[in-house]
């Protein structure tokens, strides 16, 4: 995985904050994500991770600061020191390269598998059926599931719900993919095939930031891992600096914690 | 005069019949039109501006506490004093379909209510209009979350053309209550007309799983 540095980043947040009414849930977050560069997210639960990704998406309105998406401003209208909404016009504009996943999948119940990869190639690309039918069994051979492709979300797993969330993701070709704990709803025995596609997608060269708390794909996948807490960055780094080096005393909790969870055996 | 004189109905039956199509023509007008306005009520309740939300909270709420027979007199005797002229069957629709549109709403906005944000969530990021999210995201599914309830207000509606009759709507209360004044054969003319909403309230209930089994197929979750 090689990376220019040179390239104009693709998300670029520069001190974003986030309150609800008096409580402050970000705190002047800086973050630029570079073109095939993937970002992890960690952080004990209330530390802001999961808000941060929402605020990049503008599923949550950020107060303070900008979150810039391939250099366009998202959410907003900034002229002169006034700061208003963007209509959602503009909005849908700035978000057409974005892709998100969630961590409830959120499959339409009412469609098959490759309904939901083509509804927005129908809806929103104006392709033709036969056309979007095309693409979207492309896509769901990318995650292993075109078989799958006439069945309802309740007739799939957990996995494979999810690997078709990936898939729709995909469908409007974003230049980034944004995962909020994608494999936190699932079964353990299902959270690998779901890893595999994510790491097939890192390999292919897609930009993608990721909440998780797999810390073994963070340390084996990411480019930077960004360790949050209260709503601060702590730390940013490679998996190497952010894992094996020097930790703040509140990393270092988090780790061991996550450590003794997972340690079955002595 | 025989405890229970069948010939009374068998003599009527034309008429009888007349009045039950009469009834159902008026049920279904009225349901259909109720659901087209109380699904415009209903976006109107979930909207986010006050200039709409408002108006529309008092209508729902001026509808569900007053009589239904006092919004029907004043839409058929109070009307012409305001230029609306109906005659009695398009009064007796246009009426049950404005106080059905009250109930349908509420019962829309619930199931909007009922589908997870996420979903919606996905729809915005892709870039969906409005008009998609509603049409082939939102509605296909809160028809079938509210299914019960659906049948439950409709068989309410279907029941309420009972009252059509003080009107001089030719269905089918109006029909047995006046050849039970005219025969005396009060016992029965009221034991069929309970039986024949009966029917028609059982219908519609089976109709209703019947649409309940075929949609929620694939909906469980």
């Amino acid at each position: 995985m090689n990376k220019s540095s040179a390239n104009e980043p693709i998300v670029q947040v520069q001190n974003m904050n986030k309150s609800f009414g008096e409580n402050q849930v970000l705190k002047n977050i800086n973050l630029n994500v570079h073109p095939s560069e993937v970002m992890c997210l960690i952080g004990p639960s209330g530390s802001g991770k999961s808000t941060l990704l929402r605020c990049i998406a503008f599923l949550e309105q950020y107060t303070g600061g900008t979150v810039l998406i391939e250099g366009d401003l998202i959410g907003y209208n900034d002229n002169a020191d006034q700061r208003k909404l963007a209509s959602t016009k503009e909005l849908n504009r700035v978000r057409r390269n974005m892709g998100m996943v969630f961590q409830q999948f959120n499959l339409w119940p009412h469609m098959t598998a490759l309904g939901n990869v083509t509804e927005a190639l129908v809806r929103v690309k104006k392709l033709n059926r036969k056309h979007a039918n095309e693409k979207g069994l492309a896509l769901l051979n990318k995650v292993g599931l075109s078989e799958r492709a006439n069945h309802y979300p309740a007739q799939l797993s957990g996995g494979q719900q999810q690997r078709v969330a990936i898939a729709r993701a995909l469908a409007m070709e974003p230049s980034v993919l944004l995962f909020d704990e994608p494999t936190s709803a699932l079964d353990p025995e299902l959270v690998g095939e779901v890893l595999q596609v994510m790491k097939d997608l890192a390999n292919d060269g897609m930009t993608m930031i990721v909440v998780t708390h797999e810390m073994g794909f963070a340390a084996q996948v990411a480019d930077t891992v960004v360790f949050l807490d209260q709503g601060e960055i702590l730390l940013k780094g490679s998996p190497k600096d952010v894992f094996q080096g020097p930790k703040p005393p509140r990393l270092q909790q988090f780790l061991q914690n996550y450590m003794d969870r997972n340690a079955f055996w002595e | 005069m025989m405890a229970f004189d069948v010939k009374v109905i068998i003599d009527h039956l034309p008429q009888i019949l007349d009045g039950f199509v009469t009834t159902v023509w008026c049920t279904v007008w009225a349901c259909a039109l109720g659901m087209v306005l109380g699904l415009i009520v209903a976006c109107g309740l979930m909207s986010k501006a006050r200039i709409f939300r408002y108006p529309i909270r008092f209508y729902v709420e001026v509808i569900r506490s007053t009589p239904f027979l006092i919004q029907l007199f004043l839409l058929y005797y109070g009307g012409p004093s305001i230029g609306i002229y109906l005659d009695p069957i398009q009064a007796g629709i246009i009426g049950l379909a404005i106080y059905g549109s009250a109930y349908y709403a509420e019962l829309f906005r619930a199931g909007f209510n009922a589908i997870p944000e996420g979903q919606l969530e996905v729809a915005n990021i892709m870039g969906f209009s409005t008009t998609n999210i509603l049409w082939r995201i939102q509605i296909p599914q809160m028809m079938v979350l509210i299914v019960p309830g659906l049948v439950n207000t409709t068989i309410i509606l279907g029941k309420e053309t009972a009252v059509l009759s003080i009107v001089t709507v030719p269905e089918l209360t109006f029909v047995l209550t006046g050849i039970g004044s005219q025969t005396y054969a009060y016992a029965e003319t009221l034991t069929v007309l309970a039986l024949a909403y009966l029917i028609l309230a059982e219908s519609t209930s089976r109709l209703g799983s019947w649409a309940e089994k075929r949609l929620s197929k694939y909906m469980e979750r």
